[in-house]
């Protein structure tokens, strides 16, 4: 099993399925790590990917125009990211429970849709992969980064983009500044609701978008409640990422990596060594691991706390 | 403060009762599933017969859940519609305190039959059952009827699922190219280790060079990770591939990209890529559930146990002819499902 595991053919499988399977987690948490660098947590991540998945697939299914489906699942994200900006900036409500009620919301929405225009799920051909001319060709390292379809690379792209904004502009400083210390910020003309909304608006937008992204470029269905817990995930990787977006998308690749390498590991043991239950851990191990050792440098002192004028 | 605390309240309290409402919305009004009825129709009762059931997926999943789903819809197509028998169903309640509390409310409406469609849902079952001796109830995959702990009211259901696996191993090991078959697993046990364990014995009984590469999810409804699991089995040379469990869906996904058959089992799985699934085992629970309501019809309302197999109807082989077979492999297939139905053949090892 061992030779046969560092053979290149399960080793660039690995990494390429790595990157492929980090998209969804990608796109939700950049956007969610905007939200939190403001001060808001949205915990609703994962009901707006099922909103966003579902207006994907049935956008797909109905014009079998994949790019007007994306936009409108990230329109869709766009509307529950104003809502959940509304709850938590103007109503101040309590974060954690109000994400859930979103999620709930986004559960019940997209399955009571599904149901009721659909009723029934039909494959259809999601984004394809396009190989990067000559980069493409170079050999292993071709296959493993640049034979992915579009939305692969669109998320990682979103990382230098995520950082430059949040790092080198006046908007990523009026950010931080707001989740650091949202009455300093005020004193100093900026409108924390403002930002709170941008930032909570665009997580918004940003899981549609990662919620679409698992009809239009990985799975090619839908199903009802298909996100599984990736919107959760997401969340916790704005934690482990330290949120930094570097960090945010090593968290993403991390936890796809292991989660293909126990694959992997799978299909070449014949004999069942290691039993799948054991194989199966691998990816939550790491990630609680990584979590106890890892330091908080960046966390949004504002965190979760509502903003109101005069009352600090 | 107070005026904050309020509009608090009341925010949080819209947005969780928005998405409970919701959440429940969508479990109800079932659009009708045609079915053709079946023979040995259940007996028309003088009264509307209720039946509810419990299910821990959506009942459009493809698989587990709408078997149960579509069964019971071709039995009320068979009773005269909902006049003859009435359905209420909760899905996708994939917690058990949930559908145990859902299991009680339906039990205390008055349903003549309660399905907890799951096998999860065996310990609270029983604890309820005792509760309201009046009412049957089924639960599935089981085989435990609960008789032993002196219930007289609980019916169990299993499914023989490896023989549809074996008869599916056989067509698997006729078609492929590169003696590679990939096996997307959700959780090592149940019915879906059954199919498993009878799909590689199908599968290297006819083909001794085949390889049968298989994997386990760890849950039932992980859609991208079955998509990850049946993409690794391709990479490893797969141009095969079954698998079992709802969240199939993702799996089928990449067999129709990757232009491969896929075999599917519990429901029929064609519709979900015509050009992708060349066959489906299918559970058809409607022959139990007319024997259910006959019997609770005639005062027996539980303590029997069971089983679909090949040779009672209650698998069924649906082939797809959008994906091209090869006879020499349908008659294989068939010879091996005759077997197994005539006592010949152990579909497991």
């Amino acid at each position: 099993m061992l030779s046969e595991f560092f053979s290149l053919t399960v080793l660039t499988g690995i990494a390429y399925s790595g990157i492929r399977l980090a998209t969804p987690y990608l796109f939700a948490a950049l956007g969610e790590m905007f939200a939190q660098r403001s001060g808001v947590v949205n915990l609703g991540v994962e009901g707006i990917m099922l909103v966003g998945a579902f207006t994907g697939f049935a956008v797909a299914t109905w014009t079998s125009n994949l790019w007007l489906a994306l936009f409108c699942a990230a329109v869709v994200g766009i509307i529950m990211g104003l809502a959940m900006s509304y709850i938590s900036v103007n109503m101040q409500a309590e974060q954690g429970i109000s994400g859930i009620g979103m999620h709930l919301f986004g559960l019940g929405l997209s399955s009571l849709l599904f149901k009721k225009w659909l009723g029934s799920t039909k494959a259809i051909t999601g984004f394809q992969p396009i190989k990067i001319p000559i980069l493409g060709d170079i050999p292993i390292i071709g296959e493993i980064f640049f034979n992915h379809n579009i939305l692969v690379y669109i998320a990682f792209l979103l990382v230098p983009i995520a950082a430059w904004v949040l790092n080198k502009t006046t908007f990523g400083l009026k950010i931080r500044a707001v989740g650091v210390k949202p009455e300093a910020a005020d004193s100093l003309g900026v409108s924390v609701a403002r930002i709170r909304y941008s930032c909570v608006t665009f997580g918004g937008m940003m899981a549609g978008i990662a919620g679409a992204a698992l009809p239009l470029a990985l799975i090619n269905l839908f199903q009802e409640n298909m996100t599984s817990g990736i919107g959760f995930i997401a969340v916790a990787l704005v934690y482990f990422g330290g949120w930094s977006p570097t960090g945010v998308m090593l968290g993403a690749l991390l936890f796809s990596l292991v989660n293909a390498l126990q694959l992997w590991i799978q299909v070449l043991d014949k004999d069942k060594v290691i039993p799948s239950d054991f194989a199966l851990m691998l990816p939550y191990i790491m990630t609680i691991a990584v979590l106890a050792f890892g330091k908080r440098t960046n966390q949004p002192a504002a965190l979760t706390k509502p903003f109101e004028r005069g009352s600090h | 403060m107070s005026k904050i605390n309020r509009r608090k309240f009341l925010t949080i309290a819209g947005t969780l009762s928005a998405g409970a409402a919701l959440t429940a919305c969508a479990a109800p009004a079932p659009t009708a599933a045609p079915a053709a009825p079946a023979g040995g129709a259940a007996k028309p009762a003088a009264k509307q017969f209720k039946v509810a059931m419990v299910c821990p997926s959506a009942v459009t999943d493809a698989a587990f859940s709408q078997s149960m789903f579509d069964a019971i819809k071709a039995v009320q197509k068979d009773m005269g519609g909902e006049s003859g028998l009435l359905l209420k169903y909760s899905d996708n309640v994939f917690q058990v305190p949930n559908a145990a509390a859902a299991i009680r409310d339906y039990a205390g409406q008055g349903f003549d039959l309660v399905i907890a469609h799951g096998t999860q849902y065996g310990n609270s079952l029983q604890e309820i059952a005792k509760d309201f001796p009046n009412v049957a109830f089924a639960w599935g995959t089981a085989t435990d009827n609960f008789e032993s702990k002196g219930l007289k009211n609980v019916f169990a259901y299993n499914p023989k699922a490896e023989e549809g696996g074996y008869v599916l191993g056989v067509l698997a090991a006729k078609i492929t190219k590169s003696n590679v078959v990939g096996v997307c697993g959700p959780v090592e046990a149940g019915d879906a280790k059954t199919f498993v364990d009878g799909f590689k014995k199908g599968v290297t009984d006819t083909n001794k060079a085949a390889k049968v590469n298989v994997t386990y999810t760890g849950n039932f409804s992980d859609v991208s990770l079955m998509a990850a699991a049946a993409e690794t089995h391709t990479k490893a040379g797969a141009d095969v591939l079954t698998g079992s469990s709802q969240s199939v869906v993702g799996a089928i996904g990449i067999a129709k990209d990757k232009k491969i058959v896929w075999f599917g089992t519990q429901s029929d799985q064609a519709g979900l890529a015509p050009d992708t699934v060349g066959a489906s085992q299918v559970y058809d629970w409607s022959g139990i559930v007319k024997e259910m309501i006959n019997m609770i019809n005639s005062g027996k309302k539980g303590a029997v146990s069971f089983e679909t197999t090949l040779k009672n109807g209650g698998l069924k082989i649906a082939y797809n002819d959008k994906v091209n077979i090869p006879a020499d492999a349908k008659a294989a297939a068939a010879a091996a499902a005759k077997d197994i139905a005539d006592g010949k053949l152990k579909a497991l090892p």
